[in-house]
């Protein structure tokens, strides 16, 4: 199971990578795993505002369906197109082609509460 | 005649498996005071030819009418023998909502055609396997909307269906979500009233294709307002009016409910009926109920399974938008069979006789003294016909005296409207038939 250093984390399983005002959504390699087969991710349309921790999406897979929760706040500039056809790129590259929203955050000091690599590891463990 | 198969030999076994002396002793963990002491309160058993002759005398009782000119939404039209004889095939009247559902290929196919009938009739792009009926329909449609839209605030026009709006109100008690009803003017759906209610926080409007009141409705004109502010569109269609009308996804529609208990059921007393259910292929992932697909096997041969089930609750839990997870199977499928039989030009026929034989009904009636059509919009198979005393009063003098049921009270469901009668002429009324409601009516 793969956990990137250079990300960050929530409890809820998401990622974040961080570029400038710019934060990248995905989901871990550890819930994909617990998922399995992801049949499909309704994402909303880009121009979405979000609330940290609120739900903006959810990822069916063939037994389970989850939501997506926001790890930050601010407005949804990009969606993953890729997701549309091919959802499983999430189980496959859930750190690389599998990821699901870029936000524009409005409020960096959020990002404070989210977890480290280390951090998560122990709390999946 | 033995009702209970067990004897005392069979009881005997079971008691020992489970190590208890005697059916005494296994009821002994309940208290006595909450113990039947004595014999029921029945009369003697009877035998089966007994009985038999005790409910023949019961069915005596029944009066028969001779004609029915009530709709509302439940009508009475012919049903082709040829639909009985199939329906009652065993593997048709078995058959519930499968479960273990691609070992009945026979049922998913039926239950297939049934969706691909209801989309040709709507023009929408999917349609589920049927739902109980067209209330029901109408209250799932507006819980799909508010959940996918994650809004608030739903507008049911006051010309849909009011028992629609009541089950509407039931189904989604609790919730946190805003029923709001739209007035009518002149019988449809008033505007202008619609489009103050029409604002940022509405999830949909529910409009009705005829209204309740037999009027035709301007859909395009809705759909255009609740659009706007990104709602949806839900129309509650009559499936034998729609063969005349613009299908209501050429309207707009997001969701199309409706009654399917016209398309070759029985009146049933009321039930059971047939909802159908048909979305945009955008809302395909909240569709409720069942839904069957045709696909291949690896072999490339063609079968048909339950799909997407990932919608429903035993994936979903408690983020499902519905838990039905069933459908009206038997009723769905004599309804597919009546489609079948009738076909396009088949059902148009049903539909411009009943409009023809409403219209020559309600002009006869209308030219009596008292009597006049109440809106003046144009109407398909049903009209709002004014009367000179209240309709109630005059639905119950005839009905006694000629047995004949001559409408729907609309006081019952509307103020102001106790001298509204709803009339409804369907292809299967004679001339006679017409004539007898009008002279009955005269006098």
């Amino acid at each position: 199971m793969d956990t990137p250093s250079d990300l960050k984390y929530t409890k809820e399983h998401e990622w974040l990578r961080i570029d400038g005002n710019t934060a990248t959504v995905g989901i871990t390699d550890y819930a994909q795993g617990e998922l399995g087969d992801v049949v499909f991710v309704e994402l909303p349309a880009a121009g979405t505002e979000v609330e940290l921790m609120k739900p903006f999406g959810t990822i069916e897979a063939v037994k389970a369906v989850s939501d997506i929760f926001s790890p930050v706040t601010g407005k949804i500039v990009e969606i993953n197109e890729l997701l549309e056809n091919d959802p499983m790129v999430v189980n496959r590259d859930p750190y690389g082609d599998g990821w699901m929203v870029k936000v524009e955050m409005t409020d960096t000091g959020e990002l404070g509460q989210l977890l480290s690599a280390d951090d998560y590891l122990k709390l999946i463990q | 005649m033995p009702y209970i198969p067990n004897t005392d030999a069979d009881r005997k076994v079971m008691l020992d498996k489970i190590g208890v002396g005697s059916f005494e002793e296994l009821l002994k963990p309940i208290p006595e005071k909450l113990r039947l002491k004595g014999p029921l309160n029945l009369p003697e058993a009877l035998s089966e030819m007994e009985l038999l002759r005790e409910i023949e005398e019961i069915s005596k009782k029944n009066s028969s009418l001779k004609a029915i000119f009530a709709g509302g939404g439940v009508y009475d039209h012919f049903i082709p023998q040829a639909l009985n004889n199939l329906l009652s095939r065993p593997e048709f009247v078995t058959a519930y909502t499968p479960y273990q559902a691609e070992v009945s290929q026979g049922t998913l196919q039926v239950i297939y055609e049934f969706q691909s009938c209801i989309c040709r009739l709507t023009g929408m792009d999917v349609a589920n396997a049927s739902m109980y009926d067209g209330a029901s329909a109408a209250a799932e449609a507006v819980s799909l909307s508010a959940a996918n839209r994650r809004k608030s605030k739903v507008l049911v026009s006051e010309t849909v269906n009011p028992l629609y709006l009541d089950v509407i109100k039931t189904y989604l008690a609790g919730r946190e979500i805003e029923i709001v009803t739209v007035p009518h003017a002149g019988g449809v759906t008033d505007y202008n009233k619609l489009k103050e209610s029409v604002d940022d926080k509405t999830a949909c409007v529910v409009t009705a294709q005829p209204n309740f009141f037999g009027l035709i409705e301007d859909i395009d004109a809705v759909s255009e307002l609740i659009h706007n502010v990104g709602g949806h569109l839900i129309v509650a269609v009559d499936p034998i009016a729609a063969m005349l009308l613009k299908t209501p996804a050429e309207c707009g529609a997001d969701i199309v409910v409706g009654e399917g208990q016209p398309l070759g059921l029985p009146l049933n007393f009321g039930g059971p009926l047939l909802g159908f259910f048909a979305v945009k292929k955008e809302l395909i992932r909240s569709l409720p109920g069942r839904l069957a697909a045709k696909t291949v096997d690896i072999e490339g041969k063609p079968g048909f399974v339950l799909t997407l089930q990932t919608r429903e609750q035993h994936i979903r839990r408690d983020k499902a938008t519905s838990n039905i997870c069933t459908n009206q199977a038997l009723c769905a499928t004599a309804a597919t069979i009546y489609m079948s039989l009738l076909g396009k030009s088949g059902l148009k026929r049903v539909a411009l006789l009943s409009m023809e034989k409403t219209h020559k009904a309600v002009d006869a009636i209308c030219s009596l003294p008292g009597y006049e059509v109440c809106f003046d919009g144009p109407y398909i198979r049903e009209a709002a016909v004014k009367t000179p005393v209240p309709a109630g009063e005059i639905i119950d003098r005839i009905l006694d005296r000629d047995g004949i049921l001559p409408g729907i009270d609309l006081g019952r469901f509307y103020a102001g409207m106790d001298n509204v009668l709803l009339v409804a002429v369907t292809e299967k009324r004679t001339d006679e038939e017409i004539d007898m409601l009008v002279k009955a009516l005269k006098g």
